[in-house]
């Protein structure tokens, strides 16, 4: 929905919009529109790249000094447990301000974490013990006696079913505690429009409802915009704390990126959700710094300076977490994404000189998992682009890359990736996330009637446990079916009750205010444990399986006799089941109903929560054994793909996307010397790679090419390193094969030869 | 002694067009040019103290494939082969044991325009010049000819075997223009001898269709597998060269204006 601000039409007189090619977005606000109009392409090499400046140097070794002391605590270098977080909660905070080209930080003091209680007070309180800080008495006293919060809201609700699935881990990861996250401002908006005039349209499309009943939704969508509004407002101020007139368009290129940020951080300091993302800024960006650089106000080295300073800033983002979560999803993430490239629906590539600029900061700051850079690949994209991407990522292993010509169709060429895979219309559609369900517990429940294999309660609908000596496929499935049926309902309506709680208490206002006010909701579930699953019916189907069954009756272990297909190795027998198995979940998932109509997804992505998924399931009848980790995402699991790589990519792209739109995950790692045996081979190769893949229809790959430092940590944890290959000519091994010596053996030489 | 000439399992095979596969893995990007899909063949008759396939030696192990079923394992790749200019390579093993099967399978990657390319030692022996080896290279775009060592001394007792058919075959390969990389292995104290790499530059350097050398640093990776065939591994002392090393011995061979690779 867009709508017409006539009261103070900008033009392109006016000095923020000057030179700019018109159109449609000057009367609507439509970004999209904007880029289209004024969108410059580059095609070539990018022999224009700085390096980092002098003063970017000296601001970012501050920066790092303090990440290291952070390291150093392994956890918060400060919490600030005097106030509730909020757009205006904190006066203005630098890292230096003489050196700081793009200013804004979360509280007033670097790094340091600001308490987010509305979303929950029980975890601030938790993690404010754990790391030894006193939460302030009257915070305390407002969201325990005066202040309702999400995480009590959540709890007044849900029902038996809920919490015993949340006990037993069958659904795991629910935001029920903290921010839900996952939704990404348009925080270009700020910068285009100014504020006044962002305003100016929330009052309009206000507005035109006032015809309307006050019915539920009515009041409710009222109620929002009037929070909207209010947090436009504080946005303006919390500019002004910054000396920024956010009211007014962004006049230069360094207002363009301060005030997109100021928009991006309004949202940091408000809302704590699992993943903050950015959007799609970087194109974007480049009308500004092209219309400077052209009229010669800034040089290419100073555009460098503006996007490594916001990068600087992106990479400091912080939320206060417990060491649990932090276990859930290894370290501190924040999924800070940021789409890069793509292709235009009229063929034109969105890569701009300011993509480059962005992947430059990973040569000019260093590798780094945060902001978490997101390539949008097409098979046209410039060759020359492509490879500076392949380029990037054997050098640091920083970015992900996701298929735009299988997403544009659908979200059309102005979407932005929220956490790892899930695509959303920017400022047009936002999703309610939430969890995983454990699917590969899910199917020891179908065995066991029900039965947690664990703990032996019962979790799921009581049913006669299945007692044949050889597990017998069709009623295996039957039974599978009936549980998955369960689980979904549960499932779905868990979320209604957290969504529901989210919109009344911790509303997102900053976020949705840089978003339309008609936008489009999917109801985003996750499912776990596929490639278990999916080799688990196939040994049950092509194998024989007997379980064995403890005291309880539980079956604890399974016999797999004969071989059988394997998920990961292109056979369509295995890939067949896979596949089969998401189309059913959502199939089941679309039959529920859903918190304000939102449209049902899934994705197939545990992040790193695939370790702990497996601690919390029994032994699976695949062979793998309790304790055991999933492979992550919609990998194979380890050690079950033996035809090499590709095969076990297109075993992935193999899965239907249709069915599971919020993304299919995939990760791969490799070792430099595995892509080919001269620098430019290594480039053409992954670039090649990348190219397979997606025109095979894979959606999301993250490419590891790894330094020692990861070959060390995959010694420690090899369940999350599934895939990686040590290939010499003629020869290949998996890494997590081989045993301590060897891998050392291996690292030594992988290492030591090349420096 | 187990010499070309007391095999006849292959012929056996060849009139079934089976092939003996010891595995198969779908990407390698170290293999020729772009990323490749590699086949495996089970078989040698080498005994390299270093091999790191000591699996593949045994002549009546690995899985029967038809070469149409290979083809098929090969036909989902075509993208990722025409996206980085790879192809399919055939290794081992010693794919000539079986070059029946090779032409024939060859021949069907062809037919599916897919390049390939010949990973072998170079051992035929004189009878094995005929029209088979004629089809075969017809449908071969390159060979990765490994040259053990130049000395005929040490290279029997690196592999057990003698050089001569070895050269021979890549004389032939240079008299009818086939394209070829040179692949060697650079072992400590065996083949690592600045006098080898100049006998290798001098042997190379009126051959002008060969593209490429590649040295490759020796490494204990496949030392394992000697364990797993419960046999003795000998090597199980010598460090990978250093990289200067390999550097100094990639020097002659750089004088002949040609890729030299050395990592």
């Amino acid at each position: 929905m867009s709508v017409i601000a006539d009261s103070k039409p900008s033009s392109l007189s006016d000095s923020a919009w000057e030179g700019f090619t018109a159109g449609h977005w000057q009367d609507h606000i439509d970004v999209r529109n904007f880029i289209q109009a004024n969108l410059q392409p580059f095609a070539q090499v990018p022999d224009f790249l700085e390096t980092a400046s002098e003063r970017t140097e000296q601001l970012w070794a501050q920066v790092k000094a303090l990440m290291w002391q952070e390291a150093e605590r392994k956890g918060p270098l400060s919490i600030d447990a005097s106030k509730a977080a909020g757009i205006n909660a904190h006066a203005a905070g630098y890292i230096d301000r003489e050196k700081e080209l793009i200013v804004g930080l979360q509280t007033d003091k670097p790094l340091e974490r600001a308490i987010m209680p509305y979303g929950g007070i029980r975890l601030v309180e938790n993690a404010c013990r754990i790391y030894q800080t006193e939460l302030d008495e009257g915070v305390r006293e407002t969201f325990t006696r005066h202040r309702k919060t999400h995480n009590d809201g959540v709890f007044d609700v849900y029902n038996h079913d809920m919490l015993k699935c949340r006990q037993a881990g069958i659904i795991t990861g629910l935001p029920d505690a903290y921010g839900r996250g996952r939704i990404i401002g348009d925080y270009r908006r700020v910068a285009l429009y100014g504020v006044d005039r962002l305003i100016e349209a929330k009052e309009a499309e206000k507005s035109e409802l006032d015809h309307l009943d006050m019915n539920e939704s009515n009041i409710r969508l009222r109620e929002e915009l009037s929070e909207q509004i209010r947090s436009l407002q504080e946005l303006i101020e919390l500019g002004r704390s910054y000396d920024c007139d956010l009211s007014r368009p962004a006049r230069t290129a360094r207002e363009a990126v301060q005030w997109t940020y100021l928009g991006y951080l309004a949202a940091i300091k408000s809302q704590n959700g699992a993943a903050m993302s950015l959007g799609r800024v970087s194109t974007f960006l480049d009308i500004y710094i092209q219309r400077d650089i052209e009229d010669g106000s800034i040089s290419e080295a100073h555009a460098q300076e503006l996007v490594d300073d916001l990068i600087i800033k992106l990479r400091m983002v912080r939320f206060l977490r417990t060491p649990e979560y932090d276990q859930l999803f290894s370290g501190d993430p924040t999924w800070v994404t940021e789409c890069i490239g793509g292709m235009s629906e009229d063929g034109r590539p969105l890569v701009s000189k300011t993509s480059y600029r962005f992947l430059q900061t990973l040569y000019n700051l260093g590798p780094a998992p945060e902001p978490n850079l997101t390539v949008l690949w097409s098979k046209d994209l410039p060759e020359a682009f492509k490879s500076f991407c392949a380029r990037v990522s054997i050098d640091t292993s920083s970015i992900q890359y996701e298929n735009d010509d299988l997403m544009r169709p659908r979200f059309g060429d102005d979407y932005g990736i929220a956490c790892c895979v899930s695509a959303m219309r920017l400022g047009k559609q936002m999703q309610f996330f939430g969890a995983r369900a454990n699917l590969a517990k899910t199917l020891l429940y179908a065995i066991n009637g029900g039965r947690d294999e664990i703990s032996g309660l019962q979790v799921g609908p009581e049913s006669a446990p299945l007692d044949d000596e050889i597990l017998d496929y069709d009623k295996v499935r039957e039974r599978f079916d009936f549980y998955v049926d369960w689980l979904s309902r549960t499932y779905m309506n868990a979320l209604n009750v957290i969504h529901y709680m989210h919109d009344k208490y911790a509303y997102e206002a900053i976020e949705m205010a840089l978003h339309d006010r008609d936008i489009v909701r999917t109801m985003a579930c996750g499912i776990a444990g596929l490639s278990i699953v999916a080799d688990a019916l196939s040994a049950i189907r092509w194998a024989r399986v007997r379980p064995i069954r403890d005291e309880r009756g539980i079956a604890v272990d399974f016999e797999v006799e004969g071989d059988y297909p394997k998920f990961g190795n292109n056979d369509e027998h295995a890939d067949a089941l896979a596949a089969e198995v998401v189309t059913n979940f959502m199939n089941h998932l679309r039959k529920h109903p859903t918190y304000r109509n939102a449209i049902p997804t899934q994705s197939v992505l545990t992040i790193t929560s695939n370790v702990v998924y497996g601690n919390k399931t029994g032994t699976t009848p695949d062979g793998r054994k309790a304790g055991e980790p999933f492979a992550p995402g919609a990998n194979p699991l380890h050690g079950r793909d033996s035809k090499g790589a590709l095969a076990s990519m297109l075993s992935v792209a193999r899965l239907p996307y249709n069915d599971a739109e919020d993304g299919i995950s995939y990760t791969m790692s490799l070792v430099p010397d595995s892509l080919g045996k001269r620098p430019e081979e290594r480039i053409n190769n992954l670039s090649g790679l990348l190219d397979g893949y997606f025109e095979a229809t894979g959606h999301h790959v993250n490419i590891n090419v790894l330094n020692r430092d990861t070959l060390m940590d995959a010694m420690e944890h090899p369940e999350l390193y599934p895939q990686l290959t040590i290939r010499v000519s003629g020869y290949a091994v998996n890494f997590i094969k081989l045993t301590r010596e060897q891998q050392m053996d291996v690292i030594s030489r992988t290492f030591h030869e090349h420096i | 002694m187990n010499t070309y000439e007391s095999l006849s399992y292959c012929h056996l095979d060849a009139r079934h067009m089976l092939g003996r596969v010891h595995s198969l893995d779908t990407f390698s990007a170290v293999d020729g040019p772009g990323t490749r899909s590699v086949v495996f063949l089970q078989g040698c008759m080498f005994r390299c103290l270093y091999c790191q396939n000591r699996d593949t030696w045994d002549m009546a192990g690995g899985t029967l494939y038809s070469a149409t079923e290979l083809i098929e394992e090969m036909l989902p790749y075509k993208g990722f082969m025409k996206a980085t200019g790879g192809g399919v390579t055939v290794s081992g093993g010693e794919p000539l044991l079986q070059r029946e099967f090779v032409r024939e399978f060859f021949h069907g990657l062809h037919y599916e325009g897919i390049h390939t390319a010949l990973d072998t030692n170079g051992y035929m022996p004189g009878s094995h010049y005929d029209g088979y080896l004629e089809k075969l290279l017809e449908h071969t775009d390159l060979i990765l000819l490994d040259i053990k060592h130049m000395d005929p001394v040490q290279h029997e007792k690196v592999t057990g075997m003698s050089n001569a058919p070895t050269l021979k075959f890549a004389r032939h390969l240079a008299e009818i223009g086939q394209a070829v990389w040179i692949r060697y292995v650079v072992v400590p104290g065996l083949t690592d001898q600045p006098e080898n790499a100049e006998a290798l530059a001098e042997f190379l350097s009126p051959m002008t269709n060969v593209q490429r050398i590649e040295l490759l640093p020796f490494h204990q990776l496949g030392a394992h597998k000697w364990q797993l065939m419960d046999d003795q591994y000998r090597l199980s002392g010598i460090q990978p060269p250093t990289p200067s090393r390999m550097r100094a011995l990639a020097e002659p061979l750089q004088s002949l204006n040609l890729t030299v690779t050395w990592a």
